[in-house]
C-alpha cells in the first residue's frame, strides 16, 4: 500500500479503521506541508480520530461527513457534504454533518471567502466520496467472493446480482483495509441524485431551537470576559490611563494594556492592524465588564505617522500609514484633487486619446461611494486560552489558515501547539477574514494567564472595523457622429485602494479603451467586503452604461448584448477575464424572465445591471416605486450563471439575500468620519435594510448548464447596486452618482 | 447585587445579580441559555427578543429588576424540540443563512401570531421590522409566517 508515504501524490486519500469497526476516509491535501509543518504527523496517522476525516461510516450505517470550511451562512455545511454524499451514494437522511477542526494538512485550505468553497472542493470531495464507495464495493467483493464489477450501490446499500446485499456499515471495517483506489470515475451530471436536489440546511434544526453554535455562545468554566477600550479615533493612541474607578466595580478582575505587534513585525496580507496598543479590562460577566469599562479614564494622543512592514504578494515592503485624523468631507475633496492628477496605467487598447479627440460627443460621469461597515449580526468575539506551552482559540473565523502563522509569531508558539476551532459565524461578509480580534483575544489570555472571551459591543464592532474602502471613479465614453461607442475610459481611485478591474467588461468590447487607477493611503483600516471592488465597480460602471445607452438611443440590455457580441466574436486585447457568452446569457435570461420591454411592463420603473466576478455571472432587473417619499424596490428578477447549482433552494436563498443586502447598502449604507472617529456607532444611526423595506418578490433563475460550479456568495451582490441606481433614474428622473442613493452622503463632516 | 426569582421556560430559577443587569445577560451569562442573542444592546436589532408573558420584548434593554412575576420564554423554551408551528415553518422554508438573528425573528413572529393569528401584510411589517437580518432572509421570513398562520 502506498499510503504510508507522506510525500507521495498517492497519499492524497487515506483510509483507516475506527475503533469499534467503522471506516474513515481522510484526505491529505498538501502532503509536503504535512511533513514540514507538522512533524510527527506520520506517527499520528494510525490514531486518527473521527474529526480528522471527510467520511466516517459506523457499523450501524451512520454516515458522518466533515465540513472542512467555516460556515457563515453560505450553507457550505450542507452543500459540501452533498458533494461527498453524491459520489458515495448514500441516503441523505443517514448523513450527519460536523464542522471540522482547523487542519489544513488533512482538510485542505479551509478558507471561507472569495466565493471559493464549492469551486475549491468540487473535485476533491467528490473524489473522496467516489473512492470510499469503490473501497466498500471492493470489501463486499472480497467478502462475498464475487467480482467487484458485479456489485452495485444504492442509497448506502451494496447489492450483488446473486441476491447478496449489505449496508455500507457492515462492510466499513473491511473497507478500511482496502487500498485507496488511484483513479476513480466521477459521476456524469446527468446521474446526479443529491446534487441539484434541494436539501435543507444541515444545521437548521439547531438554529431554530437556539442551540449554542456561535462564537458568542462558546464558553468554558472559569472563563474571563474581556473588552477593549480602543482609541476614540483612527490616528489616536493611548497616552495614559487611570483604572482605579473601574477596578472598584463589581466583578472586575484587571485592567492592563497589551501590544500586538512588536516593532518591525512582518505583517501578512490579512494582518490588517487597527490599533496596536490596547487598553483591556477583564472581569467575570459581560454586563459587569461593559459597565466598568465606562469608568476607565483614558487619555489619548495623536499617533502620528506609523511605519509598518508588510509581507504581501509582492514581497516585503515598508508602508507609512499617515497619522491625520480623517474627515469624510476632506477625503472627498482630496479624492477630487487626485482624480485630476496622472494615474497608473492599468490597461490600454487601441488609441483612446485620438478617439476622445475625434468624438462628436463625450459623456463623462463621476461616481462616489463611502466606507461601509460589515455589521455582521454577531459582533466580533473570540475565545482564547493561551499558556506557555500551547494555545486554544475558538470562535467565528473565515480564514484559520491565515491566522495560524501570525498567532504562532505573536505567541511564540509553534503551529502544532496552536489549536484553532471554528464555530458557526453570525455573518462574515469578509470581515472575519482578518484575524486582529483573534490575536487580541490570544494576547489578552496570555497576559491574564486565564481562558478569556474577548467581546466587542456593537459600537466596538462598527467604529473599530475593517471597512469597505471609500471609492471614486470617473467614466468617459466617446461617441462618433453616428452615436457609435468609439472610446471608453475609466479612471478610478480610492482610500486606500482603487476598485478598478481593468480586464473586465466592457474591456474587450471597445476598440479604444483606457483604464487607470490611483490610491490615497489612510489610517482607516479596510478589508474585503462581499465582492471587494466589484461591489463599487458594478454600481458605477453599470450606471454609466445605462446612461451611455440612453445617449445612444438604445435599450440598455440590447446595448450591453451588442458589446458582448463584439467581445465574443472579435475581442479587443488579451486577458479579458470574462466569458462574453455566459455574460450575455444571464442578460438574456433576466430579460426573458422579467418580461423586459413587454407592453404589460411598460409602466414599471425598471433598472437593469449585470456583472461578472468570482467566476460567476449575475444580472438583475429591479422594479422600483416611490413609497412614503422614499424609493422602494418592490420586485426583483435575477439570473445567475454559476455552473452546476449544488443545492438549488439554498442557492436561491443566498441570491435573494444578496439582493436584499445590495438594495440596503446601495440605498442606505455609509460610514463617515469626523476627526478620525466613525460617526455611525450602532443601528440607530447606521441604517440597515429592514423587513418592511425588502422586496415582496425576488425571482431567481439559474442558467442550466453542466459547467463545473463556481462562486455564489458574492457574484449576485455587486450588480444590485447598478440595477437600483438605474431603476431610481426611471422612478425619479434623476441620475444618482453618490452612494448611498437614499442618503445624504457625501456630506461635509 | 440582589436576588431575583425568575420563571424561565416554565422553570423557577434564582439569580444573584446587579438589579440593572439586562435579562439578555442574565440568560446568557448566569443561566447559560445562549439561544437569545446579543446584537446591538439598544433594542435596535431584535436579536435578543424573548417573550414576557407571551409578548415579544427586547431583553438587551430590560433590566432584571423589572421582571417581577412575569414569565420569561426564550427560544429554548418556545417548544419541545422545535415543534412550534413557527419553527416548523422556518424549516419548511429553509429560512436561515448565518442563523444568528433567527431566534429573535422566531420569537417576534410567534408572539405576533399568538395575539393575531391571521395578520395582514401591514401587521407583519409592523411586528417584524424591529428584527434585522443582515443576510437578508426577509422574504423567507414572510413566507414562513404566512405558512405558520395558515396552520
Amino acid at each position: 500500500m502506498e499510503n504510508n508515504n507522506q510525500y507521495s501524490r498517492r497519499s492524497f486519500l487515506k483510509s483507516s479503521a475506527l475503533t469499534g469497526g467503522g471506516f474513515l476516509l481522510s484526505m491529505t491535501w498538501f502532503a509536503k506541508v504535512s511533513a514540514a509543518g507538522k512533524p510527527g504527523e506520520a506517527a499520528l496517522m494510525p490514531e486518527w480520530q473521527e474529526l480528522n476525516g471527510y467520511i466516517k461510516i459506523t457499523p450501524d450505517n451512520v454516515i458522518k461527513l466533515i465540513c472542512p470550511n467555516p460556515e457563515f451562512g453560505q450553507n457550505v455545511m450542507t452543500s459540501l457534504p452533498m458533494m461527498v454524499a453524491e459520489e458515495l451514494d448514500v441516503d441523505w437522511k443517514n448523513v450527519v454533518v460536523e464542522m471540522g477542526p482547523h487542519d489544513s494538512v488533512k482538510l485542505g485550505p479551509q478558507f471561507t471567502g472569495g466565493s471559493n468553497s464549492i469551486r475549491m472542493y468540487w473535485k476533491p470531495l467528490r473524489t473522496a466520496g467516489a473512492s470510499a464507495r469503490q473501497m466498500l464495493i471492493e470489501a463486499a467483493a472480497q467478502t462475498w467472493g464475487v467480482p467487484a464489477g458485479e456489485i452495485t450501490t444504492k442509497a448506502g446499500v451494496l447489492s450483488h446480482k446473486g441476491g447478496k446485499s449489505a449496508k455500507y456499515g457492515e462492510m466499513a471495517a473491511k473497507a478500511a483495509t482496502i487500498p485507496v483506489p488511484k483513479d476513480v470515475k466521477l459521476k456524469s451530471p446527468k446521474d446526479f441524485t443529491i446534487i441539484r436536489n434541494s436539501k435543507k440546511n444541515s444545521e437548521g434544526q439547531k438554529i431554530i431551537t437556539g442551540k449554542p453554535l456561535f462564537g458568542m455562545d462558546y464558553k468554558v468554566d472559569g472563563m474571563l470576559i474581556a473588552m477593549i477600550q480602543h482609541p476614540p479615533a483612527f490616528g489616536m493612541k493611548l497616552k495614559s490611563f487611570d483604572a482605579s474607578q473601574a477596578l472598584k466595580m463589581p466583578g472586575i478582575k484587571d485592567v492592563f494594556t497589551i501590544r500586538l505587534y512588536e516593532e518591525g513585525f512582518e505583517q501578512g496580507g490579512f494582518d490588517t492592524r487597527t490599533f496596536n496598543e490596547l487598553l483591556v479590562i477583564t472581569g467575570k460577566t459581560t454586563w459587569e465588564v461593559m459597565n466598568a469599562r465606562k469608568k476607565l479614564l483614558a487619555q489619548w494622543e495623536p499617533a502620528g505617522d506609523i511605519k509598518e512592514t508588510m509581507m504581501g504578494r509582492g514581497g516585503k515592503r515598508e508602508v507609512v500609514v499617515p497619522g491625520r485624523l480623517e474627515n469624510t468631507g476632506a477625503q472627498l475633496e482630496m479624492m477630487q484633487e487626485y482624480a485630476k492628477k496622472p494615474a497608473q496605467l492599468l490597461r490600454k487598447d487601441g488609441d483612446p486619446e485620438t478617439a476622445f479627440k475625434n468624438a462628436a460627443q463625450i459623456i463623462e460621469r463621476t461616481y462616489n461611494a463611502p466606507f461601509l461597515a460589515h455589521n455582521c449580526m454577531e459582533p466580533m468575539n473570540f475565545f482564547a486560552h493561551v499558556t506557555d506551552e500551547k494555545a486554544l482559540v475558538a470562535g467565528p473565523l473565515q480564514a484559520p489558515g491565515w491566522v495560524e502563522p501570525t498567532l504562532s509569531k505573536l505567541l511564540k508558539l509553534p503551529p502544532e501547539k496552536i489549536e484553532i476551532q471554528m464555530t458557526r459565524m453570525g455573518g462574515g461578509f469578509g470581515r472575519r477574514a482578518y484575524g486582529q480580534y483573534v490575536y487580541e483575544a490570544a494576547m489578552i489570555s496570555k497576559h491574564a494567564k486565564a481562558p478569556v472571551k474577548l467581546m466587542y459591543t456593537r459600537e466596538d464592532d462598527m467604529t473599530y472595523g475593517i471597512y469597505r474602502p471609500m471609492y471614486t471613479a470617473t467614466y468617459r465614453a466617446a461617441l462618433d457622429e453616428n452615436k457609435n461607442l468609439i472610446g471608453f475610459h475609466v479612471k478610478g481611485g480610492g482610500i486606500p485602494e482603487n476598485a478598478i478591474h481593468a480586464n473586465r467588461f466592457p474591456a474587450g468590447a471597445v476598440d479604444n479603451y483606457l483604464a487607470e487607477g490611483w490610491e490615497i493611503s489612510s489610517n482607516i483600516t479596510i478589508g474585503a467586503f462581499r465582492a471587494p471592488r466589484s461591489n463599487f465597480n458594478a454600481a458605477a460602471e453599470q450606471s454609466f452604461l445605462d446612461e451611455v445607452a440612453e445617449a445612444m438611443g438604445k435599450d440598455p440590455i440590447a446595448f450591453r448584448l451588442e458589446l458582448l457580441k463584439r467581445s465574443k466574436e472579435n475581442p479587443v486585447g488579451k486577458n479579458n477575464e470574462y466569458d462574453a457568452g455566459r455574460y450575455a446569457g444571464v442578460l438574456e435570461l433576466v430579460r426573458d424572465k422579467s418580461g423586459w420591454g413587454k407592453p404589460e411592463n411598460k409602466g414599471k420603473k425598471r433598472g437593469v445591471a449585470a456583472y461578472f466576478c468570482h467566476n460567476s455571472y449575475a444580472a438583475h432587473i429591479v422594479d422600483m416605486v416611490e413609497r412614503d417619499g422614499e424609493p422602494y424596490v418592490e420586485s426583483v428578477t435575477s439570473a445567475i450563471d454559476c455552473g452546476i447549482v449544488i443545492n438549488p433552494d439554498a442557492a436561491a436563498n443566498m441570491v435573494q439575500g444578496a439582493v436584499v443586502d445590495g438594495i440596503g447598502n446601495a440605498l442606505y449604507g455609509a460610514l463617515t468620519h469626523k476627526n478620525g472617529a466613525a460617526e455611525q456607532t450602532n443601528f440607530n444611526n447606521y441604517r440597515i435594510i429592514r423587513y418592511n423595506e425588502a422586496p415582496k418578490n425576488i425571482d431567481v433563475h439559474f442558467v442550466q448548464n453542466d459547467i463545473d460550479p463556481t462562486g455564489l456568495g458574492e457574484p449576485p451582490f455587486p450588480p444590485v447596486f447598478g440595477a437600483v441606481a438605474n431603476a431610481l433614474y426611471k422612478s425619479t428622473g434623476k441620475r444618482h452618482y453618490n452612494q448611498p442613493y437614499a442618503g445624504e452622503f457625501p456630506k461635509n463632516s | 447585587m440582589a436576588k431575583f426569582n425568575l420563571k424561565i421556560n416554565q422553570k423557577n430559577l434564582s439569580v444573584d445579580v446587579d438589579p440593572s443587569t439586562p435579562v439578555l445577560w442574565v440568560l446568557r451569562d448566569h443561566i447559560g441559555l445562549t439561544g437569545t442573542k446579543f446584537g446591538c444592546g439598544m433594542a435596535q436589532c431584535g436579536a435578543c427578543t424573548i417573550h414576557l408573558d407571551g409578548n415579544a420584548v427586547r431583553s438587551c434593554v430590560l433590566p432584571v429588576s423589572a421582571i417581577g412575576k412575569q414569565a420569561i420564554t426564550t427560544i429554548e423554551g418556545l417548544s419541545a424540540n422545535g415543534t412550534h408551528p413557527v419553527q416548523k415553518a422556518w424549516i419548511e422554508h429553509d429560512v436561515p443563512q448565518c442563523g444568528y438573528c433567527q431566534a429573535g425573528q422566531i420569537m417576534s413572529a410567534s408572539s405576533l401570531l399568538k395575539s393575531n393569528p391571521k395578520p395582514t401584510d401591514e401587521e407583519i411589517d409592523a411586528a417584524m421590522s424591529g428584527n434585522i437580518c443582515r443576510c437578508g432572509t426577509y422574504l423567507r421570513i414572510r413566507e414562513a409566517i404566512k405558512t405558520a398562520a395558515s396552520k
